[in-house]
């Protein structure tokens, strides 16, 4: 039986197991798999023990197993493919029609793309940990074979000639004395209502035509042209405007407000108080607004000073009492040599999606409706039914694209806010916005992490041992349970928090990426978990891998000196993959690393890492900038390399790189959550400054190496581990000084160059 | 005959007094030094000096924004015309790299550089002369480990006879009360020390006391208030407009972080000085605020009570229910034109519900709307405070596009109506065009204080360069 | 109140509070996409329009002071049909990835070429300077910019002079 890894992205429902799948299993012909009837929440028992063992099949496949539900002709021909992913700004929708269209051999635009939706499409969990293409291209691919091979054996059938003599080409069947016949014709109500198979034929990559073209992503033309794009432009008839009055802190809890005066308020529909759940619902959206800061105004709060300093972070991660999980082990723990120790800090940082989080619900005659840019449409289902009360079935969700999450922002809560204001105001459409302090300080966070190193190096210049600690939350607390959603929790009936499930896992949480790719012989990694959190946390664009890659890059430079050796050096000597290898001789190539270090205020600084050890490759050469009278660095130049696998839109590829290299510069730079022993004070762009024009570099280059007929790896999150040890090991190489404290502030660069 | 020896006689006098006079005038040039080793200097000592510049503020007028530090060119609008600052990075040829201390400490004492000429008072050589000949020597360790760069700034632009150094040499004789400092035995020693560091390298009077027609600090009007690329810089002795007045407490608290919350967020020029002195220690600090409060004084009867009464105003608004929008509008109000304008672009931020530095001030506390003169409010809601780079700090959006010059009038007068009680700004439309126009310039920069602002907000200053 | 309002070169009259922002005026009265909510506070410019030629943060603009002014949002500088130079570099250069910041950039830059063709570098960053990117398409965006203002100069031919 193939181990499915359990990660907190776990494609395929929460255990493993999805209504779906056991259905399938029975062996019963599902004529829809529109919302499925009479399935309770509760997770699910193996499928009966008198089933045969279902095949392992490719990507998502294994769990949405029949072609219909990923993939439909009608007899115009039109086609519509169905995933369960959604686009996040990835241009998961551009590369998905490629690959559909690559092996239906049709044209991407004559490809209907229909995506997450409860109603519609299959369950492929959250779209995260960059695995769409893995999960849903590497279906999609297969389910596409699969159909033109079964069209291709239909007209065969139908001409009775031998499938060999045929071909297909451009939404036909081809014979070879010129015969054709459109898929409209050849497709039956039943011809796709098949299992998969584990095999498909796929074309071989000398044939693509569309796959590994950077074809344009289909959703820019209507975005640039004011089209509707985004959850936040949808506009329902009757739909009303609702705000939602937050606490004014994680402990606070509502002891009274007058809204009498507010439900005066010109345009307002309703005041909806449930415990410490505080909304207004208007006609207008300014009204909404205007009542909004009235009741905010009006309300009091008993709080409670429950953070941490935010100055001693180290303390509060220290003293935990949680569980320590063994992430790697290998020979001794004792380090030996030349010994490099040091510790690692991270604050608390946010997604800061440009677009705070929207949601519109509509709950009509029992059915409730939510449109939302949720990146998991079926867990937010489940969560919302359960914090209603209401059967799953009555409840569906459908994803429209918001700003970019990088993870998990307030987006899922949205849903349920406006789910919670739509049952208590049934009938018209409820769109609920919420405001930039609202996303700024009730997202959740990625956590504070905490790192400690010991690693040494011998005479001969390799890695002798090395020890790594973390102290980190886990990275999640996606829904799951009601409970993870902030109206059910602050409702007077309130749904408790669930309890977190602390386990090491293959592609990693808080541990992501914290055991080093490299080869060495000793070595041992452990996870501190710490269980308290706070201040709410969840998963932030790669999770624990910002820090544990910024930690490990940091220290591979520091034992390159003390081995006397070029840092790009060094990392080969320990690196035997060879796509690893190729990542970073190229990086170093185009960056020009050979020619030594920059002249003047310049450092330069390079980075590797393999995203959670078995995904995308990515290194990454850059040069910074000091201005050391105010302490601001600027990064100028940034050269990468990152291999996805077999690369279905290069540029796709190379725009996400470049965007997480500045944005995990953003972070590296600048970025804190700041709060006091009750608040969080960073409600704004004021107090949460991020990356702006001023600060951009100069270039990003990003040479993608295609691997054709190789695996997906994904693209979206590799960048962030090394970018920030790239800054760092300039800033040593320039200054003679390295920084363990993230972020890199102007003080503490001042602090740390002196005058 | 009698006559043309009576003329000849004139002559050589005059002559002779011409002669004592250019004998005072004239500066010898002090022999330049080979290029100094930055790492012969001790680096306490260096350290030290870096502090003291950043009292000074050297960085602000000897760099473009930019443009690398140090290296002069910066275009300073006199009433006499324009002067680029100079290069004193320790570059040999564009900079200060031969000075020997000894020069340096003449141009810091008497205003004449190593070759002898005089230097502007736009650089204010009248408040350096008051630094110690020790804080000299720390301040010559500290520019001459900077980097080099070799940068010529532009030629001055100045008419005749100001393009005349000389004529300086008057002008240091009515104006220069060489240094150095002298502490004023009846005070405090914090007091001394801040006298020190306000009157010499903070060069506070420099904008904060009016100057008179030769450009000089007019010394009968000790902090009474002066001007700054384009800025009021508010009076500061006992004419000070704050409506709760300054303490010194509350000035150390700002003159550290920039903004206090009583006051406001320091805007401008002033944004630079408070984030230079935010490396200074506290008890230097405090020194400051212990002199500069000492100047203004015991605020009288009704100041104070002005001030406990907008004091229990603020800790009440904190509490009050207020059942209309969070407008802050009164009844009545309604009838001026500006208050509709307040209640929907301004009112969001500045009720006072978002705490400072990063919401916006109460207008009843701000010094801005009491000003005899409505400059700074008039910037500040033109071209707003642009966001600084990467770092936490004061943002507000430019209005300048949004009214025009009669909204804008009304506005102010809506404020200054609202919540002041001085007596009606006049004319207020029309300094708005000249603002504008950018017929004179107008330095905005980011809340952080660091000059490195934007190119494109504020003034540039001169007709080619107004805005459409 | 009715206000009259000159939205892409069409009369609009429209009956709403005179303290509305304009932004909400264009995006539920006019229906309008384009201009975004991102802050309501003036930090982040997604909200961006041009108003007689100049970037203005809509968020904060009271619609009652918007009389008797042009409004120009993206919609006015084209269609996916026949999209406007601006909109084509974008396109072209495939700036955007979540693309919830592009309208705003477009407008900003928009106000900027109008006024200067051949912007440098820096130019193009101090007049973006107000507007945020999260998803870090910043290169692309200076790009397209720098493509825009190529593909306006080609469009205004030798044989016929711009106005303004």
């Amino acid at each position: 039986m193939t181990i499915i890894p359990k990660d907190e992205f776990n494609t395929q429902g929460r255990n493993g197991i999805t209504r779906r799948s056991v259905l399938v299993g029975t062996g019963a012909l599902i004529v829809s798999f529109a919302i499925a009837p009479h399935v309770s929440a509760q997770p699910q028992p193996a499928p009966p023990a008198a089933a045969p063992e279902p095949p392992q099949l490719p990507g998502s496949l294994n769990d949405t197993r029949r072609l219909d539900s990923w993939i439909r002709i009608d007899a115009e021909g039109e086609i519509t493919v169905f995933t369960g992913k959604v686009e996040l700004g990835q241009g998961i929708k551009t590369a998905l029609r490629q690959v559909a269209a690559e092996e239906l051999e049709v044209e991407p635009g004559e490809i209907n793309l229909i995506t997450a939706d409860t109603g519609r499409t299959p369950d492929e969990g959250f779209t995260a940990g960059s695995q769409s293409m893995q999960n849903s291209g590497t279906a999609i691919r297969n389910a596409a074979a699969q159909v033109r091979e079964i069209l291709i054996t239909e007209a065969a059938r139908r001409w009775n000639v031998p499938r060999e003599t045929l071909r297909a080409e451009a939404k036909s069947i081809v014979a070879q004395d010129g015969r054709t016949i459109g898929y409209g014709e050849l497709v039956t109500d039943q011809l796709l209502a098949v299992e998969a198979q584990p095999e498909s034929l796929l074309k071989s990559p000398d044939k693509l035509r569309v796959m590994g073209q950077s074809l344009p992503r289909v959703d820019i033309p209507g975005k640039v042209t004011g089209g509707v794009a985004y959850v936040q432009d949808l506009r329902l008839e009757g739909m009303l405007h609702a705000r939602v009055v937050r606490p004014p802190s994680p402990s606070a809890q509502l002891q009274e407000v007058d809204t009498a005066a507010v439900e005066q308020m010109p345009g307002v529909v309703s005041v909806i108080r449930d415990g410490s759940f505080l909304a207004v619902v208007a006609e207008g959206e300014f009204q909404a607004i205007s009542a909004m800061r009235a009741l905010q105004q009006a309300a009091r709060w008993t709080e409670q000073p429950v953070l941490p300093d935010q100055n001693n972070l180290q303390a509060f991660l220290e003293a935990t009492k949680g569980d320590i999980g063994t992430v790697a082990e290998e020979g001794s723990p004792e380090v030996t040599g030349k010994i490099f120790e040091a510790t690692f800090r991270r604050p608390y940082q946010i997604h800061g999606s440009i677009g705070p989080s929207c949601a519109v619900a509509h709950m009509d005659n029992g059915q409730l409706t939510v449109w939302s840019h949720t990146q998991g449409v079926y867990p937010d289902q489940e969560a919302i039914a359960e914090m209603l009360g209401m059967d799953i079935a009555q409840v569906r969700v459908i994803h429209m694209e918001g700003s970019g999450c990088y993870g998990h922002n307030g987006a899922d809560d949205a849903a349920a806010d406006a789910a919670l204001i739509a049952s208590a105001v049934p009938g018209r459409p409820i769109r609920v916005q919420w405001m930039r302090e609202d996303e700024h300080a009730w997202e959740p966070f990625g956590p504070a992490m905490l790192t400690k190193i010991r690693a040494g190096v011998g005479d001969d210049g390799r890695i002798t041992g090395w020890n790594y600690e973390l102290w980190s939350n886990l990275h999640s607390s996606r829904p799951g349970g009601a409970g993870n959603l902030l109206a059910a929790r602050h409702r007077a009936q309130a749904f408790a928090v669930p309890a977190p499930r602390f386990n090491i896992s293959q592609s990693g949480n808080g541990d992501r990426n914290a055991n080093p790719l490299y080869v060495f012989p000793n070595r041992r990694v452990l996870w501190h978990y710490v269980p308290e959190t706070p201040l709410r946390v969840s998963a932030l664009r790669a999770l624990g891998a910002y820090a544990n890659v910024f930690s490990i890059e940091s220290t591979m430079d520091e034992l390159a000196l003390l081995a006397g050796t070029d840092p790009v050096e060094f990392r080969l000597r320990h690196l035997e993959d060879p796509r690893a290898r190729a990542v970073v001789e190229r990086a170093a190539e185009e960056f020009g690393w050979s020619s030594g270090a920059p002249k003047g205020d310049r450092g330069r600084g390079f980075a590797f890492a393999r995203y959670k050890n078995h995904a995308a490759y990515l290194a990454v050469a850059l040069e910074l900038e000091l201005e050391r009278e105010t302490g601001r660095t600027r990064v100028s130049r940034a050269v990468a390399a990152i291999d996805s696998g077999e690369a279905v839109n290069p540029d796709g590829i190379r725009n996400q790189t470049q965007g997480g290299i500045i944005q995990a510069t953003s972070w590296t730079l600048f970025e804190q959550v700041t709060f006091d022993n009750t608040r969080v004070t960073s409600t704004d762009w004021s107090s949460y400054p991020i990356l702006r024009f001023p600060s951009a570099p100069d270039s990003v280059e990003v040479h993608v190496i295609d691997s054709p007929g190789q695996p997906f790896l994904g693209t979206g999150e590799a960048a962030q581990g090394p970018t920030p040890a790239a800054i760092g090991n300039a800033f040593r190489q320039l200054t003679g000084v390295r920084l363990y404290d993230l972020p890199f502030t102007r003080e503490r660069v001042k602090q740390a160059i002196g005058v | 005959m009698r006559f043309i020896r009576f003329l000849a006689v004139v002559l050589i006098l005059i002559l002779i007094v011409a002669a004592g006079l250019f004998a005072i005038a004239w500066r010898g040039e002090i022999e330049p030094v080979a290029a100094v080793d930055p790492s012969s200097f001790n680096e306490d000592l260096v350290a030290q000096g870096a502090q003291l510049a950043a009292v000074g503020n050297c960085i602000a007028c000897h760099t473009v924004p930019g443009q690398p530090a140090f290296a002069g060119g910066l275009a300073i609008p006199t009433p006499f015309g324009t002067i680029y600052s100079t290069n004193i990075t320790p570059d040999p040829e564009s900079g200060i790299g031969n000075w020997s201390e000894e020069a340096f400490q003449r141009a810091m004492r008497e205003g004449v550089d190593r070759q002898g000429r005089y230097l502007y008072p736009a650089f204010p050589y009248d408040h350096f002369t008051l630094v110690t000949d020790e804080d000299n020597r720390a301040l010559y360790a500290f520019l001459m480990t900077r980097e080099p760069v070799r940068s010529t700034p532009p030629q001055n632009d100045l008419p005749f006879p100001f393009n005349m150094r000389m004529i300086l040499a008057g002008w240091n004789l009515l104006f220069l009360d060489k240094g150095p400092f002298q502490p004023d035995t009846a005070q405090s020693e914090e007091w001394n020390r801040g006298a020190y560091l306000a009157e010499g390298l903070g060069h506070c009077g420099a904008c904060h006391t009016p100057r008179n027609r030769f450009g000089a600090v007019d010394s009968d009007r000790h902090f009474a208030g002066g001007e700054a690329e384009g800025w009021q810089a508010y009076a500061i002795n006992a004419t000070s407009p704050a409506p709760i007045p300054w303490d010194a407490d509350s000035l150390a608290f700002y003159l550290r972080h920039g903004w206090h919350e009583w006051h406001g967020v320091s805007r401008g020029p002033m944004a630079e000085v408070t984030g230079n002195l935010g490396l200074l220690p506290d008890r230097d600090i405090a020194a400051i605020a212990t002199y500069v409060a000492s100047v203004m004084g015991e605020p009288d009867q009704t100041r104070r009570e002005r001030a406990e009464q907008l004091k229990a105003e603020i800790s009440q608004g904190q509490t009050a229910v207020q059942a209309a929008p969070a407008t802050d509008t009164q009844a009545g109000d309604a009838q001026h034109p500006g208050a509709a304008i307040y209640a929907s672009a301004c009112a969001g931020c500045h009720n006072g519900s978002k705490p400072l530095p990063f919401g916006g001030l109460r207008f009843s506390l701000s010094t801005a709307v009491n000003a005899p003169n409505p400059q700074n409010i008039v910037n500040v809601v033109l071209f707003g405070l642009p966001p600084s780079d990467g770092e936490a700090s004061a943002v507000m959006p430019a209005f300048a596009n949004v009214l025009d010059d009669q909204q804008m009038a009304d506005l102010l007068a809506y404020m200054r109506e609202r919540y002041s009680e001085a007596p009606a700004w006049e004319d207020v439309a029309d300094l708005v065009a000249r603002t504008r126009s950018g017929q004179y310039k107008v330095a905005v920069r980011p809340a952080d204080g660091i000059e490195r602002g934007p190119e494109n907000v504020g003034a540039s200053g001169g007709a080619e360069d107004a805005e459409d | 109140m009715a206000i009259s309002l000159n939205v892409n070169g069409e009369t609009h009259e429209i009956d709403v509070d005179p303290a509305t922002p304009l932004l909400y005026v264009l995006r539920n009265d006019l229906e309008l996409n384009a201009a975004k909510f991102g802050c309501g506070l003036g930090q982040c410019g997604a909200c961006t329009v041009v108003v007689d030629g100049e970037a203005v943060l809509s968020c904060v603009t009271p619609v009652s002071l918007m009389e008797g002014r042009e409004i120009t949002t993206v919609e006015g500088l084209g269609t996916i049909e026949e999209p406007g130079p601006l909109q084509a570099a974008f396109m072209e250069m495939q700036a955007a990835q979540c693309g919830y910041c592009i309208p705003g950039m477009m407008m900003s830059a928009h106000a900027l070429l109008r006024k200067n063709a051949e912007p440098s570098d820096r130019e193009i960053r101090d007049a973006l300077m107000t507007n945020l990117c999260r998803c870090g398409t910043h290169m692309r965006i200076l790009a397209a910019i720098r493509r825009a203002g190529e593909l306006m100069q080609q469009a205004s031919a030798p044989t016929e002079r711009r106005a303004g």
